[in-house]
């Protein structure tokens, strides 16, 4: 059944008996990834509630890893069986796009969802009564500061809900840069969204600050998911179908429907423009683009930190790859209409990201913004509108994935009593106590700055180089100004680390387990690999830029 | 397949590097005796050093300088998808350069034996003998692969790369602080660092965006393919985009280089760094700026650089009376030498610009000379003020009274840093002055008067700090050690022997300076000679 069949039946459905609902059709191999996922994840739930305390850490961390694990088993085998080029198709009576992009990016976000899953699960760093703790709250429901919360920190707790949420999150995520009608983007934002506000608040040190960055991210995520909703809401009425190809076609103008329901408001550009911008805007908010960037440094800075690496890669990989698509599939007829928008925010994010970066004094409020103007990056290739445009981004992405979730893992080494300390004064000459930790920092902020011989080079020399083709040379002359800025910052936490004297109270590098090491480990060598050979990878991003529409 | 000698000329110094950092670090003593284990380590680097010298002296030998324009040639897709190639080859200009920088490293790491010493007994848990050592082969490693790549993708990489190690090298190792506050060196020398590092990664990715420019034009990176292009009238370049594009390249050349008015970032660099490494920036790292203009500004973009041309030869003008002025006026013995540099910078460009073949064979030589004699006059300095632990020329005098060789071989140093006939300096400082002559009478006139300048300079310099009575401090100063003297007296003999006899250096670099005025389609100005007969 094709797709304008399923529209019609939504639009016009109310005079025709309902026997002729056909049955859906549902292609369980091509959906495999995501149902691994969500599965795995409803099982988490269920060991939650009936295995014993002590074995579901256990539990979790292996379920995780070997869904998460299985999920990229079934992307790879979907690749290689052709689904990213030749066969590429749409699954689930058109709600699903299983083409090159959607593979490739659900790849990179379950890869980074196991690394997460590590960071989440890494024990040796904390301390709370002699026992060994990870970075999450011991029991969420109780008062910070309270006796309750003392005894549940006593009694040994732990939260180790925090699997099956990352789960669901990874299943929205894999599913929203995959969405190929409106109604299922936001029902992944949604699913994505409501574990990462929830996990946000579970820090086990400075609950009250983890909680007010929980608050702040739902408020300001559910306004950018109603303005969402709003906007799916107008382009209906503007094409009488959530259905990306369908919304094409009348963008197009190829497909018009003399539906007698829709005769005001179908193809009336104004419904198409506004809720356009409204979508747009709910996307560029989970993407962190100015000026949709205000949760950003607060939430980074309040969400436990294997929770910020996670939701700084994952989530910026997701929204990326459903802008792209909106963009690609639903809007290039209407380029001219949001190019010169675009370029607007893209030119913002990369300024306001780099410049207020610098004026940053807490590491994690550092990367926040950093992460801000490496959106505005991405942006850039965003809105060269061609093949390179997109396997260019699709690129930046996966080593900007790998980077961000390594920085952060180095973030929750450095400690003293307090917990983590992220405050950039307290790590001055943390090159001369503990040089590995500091080299291997240094080596992701030099991936940052876009240093050549790191992956950070070899994706923004992708994003602005596809940028110049696209016909955005000033663009890419900006980018690279706004990245001079950014390596100031950048260079300067190095300097920090090297070339100050260490504070006689200065934070101590704690040793982690394997967990967060090989996590280091990975991105690490990530970093250079694709910094020096990035070939291969490039290779299939470039197979993996073609859209199905 | 031949061996790619030009990959293992620069593998080597970067095989080095590795090694020498994994030395396994120093047991410092608690007895004051100084450190020990950390001696491998320099023993590693320098062996390294001098291997790799025997290495560019086989690419000097093996290069017919007659022969085809890039010789020794490597070529290996890399990155198709950006279509860089792993492209290596080198020119006349090329191999002379990888030769001065085979030469000095050695020496440099000899200059530089005891630099680190003083921070191996620090209670921190670094390595900064063999950080030290072989953050100085990964420095020569890069800038010999820059002068070896004819890919620009690959040139870039390599040009941005190695500001990374001479980072450290700056930032990490300064003087031995007698006297003066240590935590103020401190900061004073990251400082320098970071100034070193944010104006020529500011150039850098500039650059970068003039790289992505040129790529989105002629679609590759290949010099040869681009001339290639050019010659069959296939390469399309509108006059407005190639003036853009030059921008963009010799913006961060002339940051490198370093030009007034980008040149602030050098003195300070090679003031805070120890004197082997402010060597290593001026005499090595940035000859990668100008012999870059020569090759990638003046090659790519012949039309653009002519458009230049009248600016670039005022602000070299400005370099060379600007830089020697300002070293009349210095107290500072290592701020004085780099702003000689910055003139004498002046010089190189001028003489590359001047668009003659004299004049880019005087600069391509000045390249060359200005390397032996900064380092000869560096490292003396070096030693000096490694005796007295002051950099300020006040604190000393009457130095040759007490340690006449140290005295004698400054002297020499400085005679060569100001030209003087029979060293090598001369020939290229005249070589560019004729060759701006010949075509600009005025500018030519206009820079004579940094040579007047530098005698002052350098000669002021020595008669404050080496005549006059003896300075009670100084007064107990050794003279030099086998190790300094194995150092300096290569270099004078060298100075001198291409003093008397260019005629090797001229006929490695003739043709190229050839290739590249051909690239402008420049020929020498004859009748304008014969007119002024």
């Amino acid at each position: 059944m094709n797709a304008n069949a399923v529209h019609t039946l939504w639009t016009s459905a109310a005079a025709d008996p309902i026997s002729k609902i056909p049955s859906p059709t549902i292609e369980y191999a091509q959906l495999a990834p995501v149902m691994i996922v969500i599965g795995a994840a409803v099982i988490g739930i269920v060991v939650e509630a009936f295995a014993p305390r002590r074995a579901r850490y256990h539990i979790q961390l292996w379920l995780t890893v070997v869904a998460l694990g299985a999920a990229f088993a079934s992307v790879v085998a979907l690749a290689v069986g052709g689904y990213a080029t030749t066969k590429q198709t749409s699954v689930a009576m058109g709600a699903l796009a299983v083409d090159g992009p959607a593979l490739f990016l659900q790849g990179v976000i379950l890869l980074s969802g196991v690394l997460a899953a590590f960071t989440f699960a890494e024990r040796r760093l904390d301390r709370a009564h002699g026992k060994r703790v990870d970075s999450f709250v011991a029991q969420a429901g109780a008062v910070p500061g309270s006796e309750a919360e003392q005894a549940a920190v006593k009694a040994g707790f732990a939260t180790t809900e925090v699997f099956p949420l990352m789960l669901f999150a990874v299943g929205g995520m894999i599913v929203f840069p995959a969405a190929n009608d409106l109604l299922t983007l936001f029902i992944a934002l949604e699913v994505f969204s409501l574990p990462l506000y929830l996990m946000c608040a579970l820090a086990r040190r400075r609950r009250l600050m983890s909680q007010e960055s929980a608050v702040k991210y739902f408020l300001l995520g559910a306004f950018s998911s109603a303005f969402l909703l709003f906007g799916i809401a107008l382009l209906y009425g503007y094409s009488g179908s959530v259905s990306y190809a369908v919304i094409a076609d009348v963008v197009d103008g190829t497909l018009i429907s003399n539906d007698p329901v829709l005769a005001q408001t179908m193809g009336n550009d104004a419904l198409l423009l506004i809720g356009m911008a409204l979508v747009l805007m709910g996307l560029l908010f989970k993407v962190g683009a100015v000026p949709f960037h205000m949760w950003t440094p607060d939430v980074y800075q309040g969400a436990p930190t294997p929770v910020t690496g996670f939701m700084a890669a994952a989530t910026k990989v997701a929204a990326f790859g459903a802008l792209l698509r909106l963009l690609y599939v639903v809007l290039p007829g209407m380029r001219w209409d949001w190019r010169p928008v675009m370029w607007g925010v893209a030119i913002a994010t990369m300024v306001v990201g780099a410049i207020v970066a610098v004026t940053q004094t807490d590491v994690k409020r550092l990367l926040a913004y950093s992460s801000v103007a490496h959106a505005g990056f991405i942006l850039a290739g965003v809105i060269a509108a061609t093949p390179a445009g997109v396997s260019s981004v699709l690129f930046y992405l996966a080593a900007y994935s790998f980077v961000t979730i390594g920085a952060f893992a180095v973030v929750t080494l450095v400690r003293d009593a307090g917990g983590e300390a992220t405050h950039l004064s307290k790590w001055a000459g943390l090159g001369r106590r503990s040089p590995l930790v500091a080299a291997v920092f240094a080596v992701f902020l030099l991936a940052f700055a876009g240093i050549p011989l790191t992956s950070g080079f070899s994706g923004k020399f992708a994003v602005f180089s596809a940028a110049a083709e696209g016909g955005a040379g000033a663009l890419v002359i900006i980018g690279v100004l706004s990245s001079a800025v950014a390596a100031f910052f950048y260079v300067r936490v190095i300097v920090l680390m090297f070339f100050s004297e260490p504070r006689a109270d200065g934070p101590t590098v704690t040793v982690p387990s394997p967990l967060t090491m090989s996590v280091i480990g990975v991105g690490v060598v990530v970093t250079v690999v694709l910094g020096v050979a990035p070939q291969y990878f490039l290779d299939l991003a470039g197979q993996a830029s073609v859209f199905v529409r | 397949m031949s061996f790619p000698l030009l990959t293992a000329t620069a593998a080597l110094p970067a095989i080095g590097a590795i090694v020498t950092a994994a030395v396994p670090a120093a047991r410092s003593r608690s007895d004051g005796d100084g450190p020990r284990g950390s001696g491998t380590a320099k023993v590693v680097a320098l062996l390294f050093s001098v291997a790799t010298f025997v290495l560019a002296m086989t690419v000097l030998v093996r290069f017919e300088p007659g022969g085809a324009r890039y010789q020794l040639t490597e070529s290996y897709d890399w990155i198709p998808a950006f279509g860089v190639r792993y492209e290596l080859g080198v020119d006349g200009i090329g191999v002379a350069l990888i030769a001065l920088t085979a030469l000095l490293i050695p020496f440099v790491i000899l200059a530089g034996w005891r630099d680190a010493d003083h921070l191996e007994n620090s209670s921190r848990r670094w390595r900064p003998t063999q950080g030290f050592f072989a953050l100085i082969l990964m420095v020569e490693a890069m800038v010999i692969l820059s002068f070896e790549a004819t890919d620009v993708f690959l040139f870039y990489l390599f040009f941005e790369a190695m500001l990374i190690p001479m980072y450290f090298l700056i930032g990490g190792f300064g003087d031995r602080a007698s006297g003066t506050d240590e935590a103020q060196a401190a900061t004073q020398r990251s400082y320098a660092a970071v100034k070193f590092l944010l104006y020529n990664l500011a150039g850098g990715l500039i650059m970068l965006a003039a790289v992505i420019g040129l790529y989105s034009v002629a679609g590759t990176f290949s010099l040869s393919e681009i001339a290639q292009a050019r010659a069959d009238g296939t390469l399309e370049m509108a006059a407005s985009t190639e003036k853009w594009l030059f921008l963009g390249f010799f913006f961060a050349f002339a940051i490198k280089a370093p030009l007034w008015p980008l040149h602030t970032w050098l003195p300070n660099a090679m003031g805070e760094a120890t004197a082997p490494v402010a060597v290593l920036i001026t005499a090595v790292v940035d000859k990668v700026g100008t012999f870059a203009m020569l090759r990638f500004c003046l090659g790519l973009f012949p039309e653009a650089s002519k458009w230049a041309t009248p600016v670039v030869l005022v602000l070299a003008l400005v370099s060379i009376i600007y830089g020697a002025l300002l070293a009349v006026g210095q107290r500072d013995i290592k701020r004085l030498v780099a702003y000689a540099s910055i003139s004498h910078f002046g010089f190189i460009i001028l003489g590359i610009f001047a668009m003659t073949s004299q004049g880019q064979s005087g600069a391509t030589l000045y390249m060359v000379n200005h390397g032996l004699s900064t380092a000869a006059l560096m490292l003396v300095a070096g030693f000096l003020i490694s005796r007295r632990g002051s950099r300020l020329i006040a604190d000393y005098g009457g130095v040759q009274k007490v340690a006449p060789v140290l005295a004698g071989t400054f002297l020499v140093g400085s005679l060569a840093t100001l030209s003087l006939p029979g060293l090598a300096p001369f020939v290229s400082e005249f070589l560019v002055l004729v060759g701006t002559f010949t075509r600009y009478p005025v500018i030519g006139i206009i820079a004579t008067v940094g040579i007047v300048l530098g005698a002052l300079y350098t000669l002021v310099l020595y008669q404050r700090t080496m005549t006059g009575p003896v300075k009670p401090s100084v007064a107990k100063m050794p003279d030099l050690k086998v190790r300094e003297l194995a150092v300096i007296g290569p270099l004078i003999a060298l100075l001198l022997f291409l003093g008397v006899y260019p005629k090797p250096l001229t006929e490695l670099v003739d043709p190229a300076v050839g290739h590249t005025l051909s690239d402008v389609q420049q020929k020498d100005p004859k009748p304008d000679v014969e007119a002024a007969k």
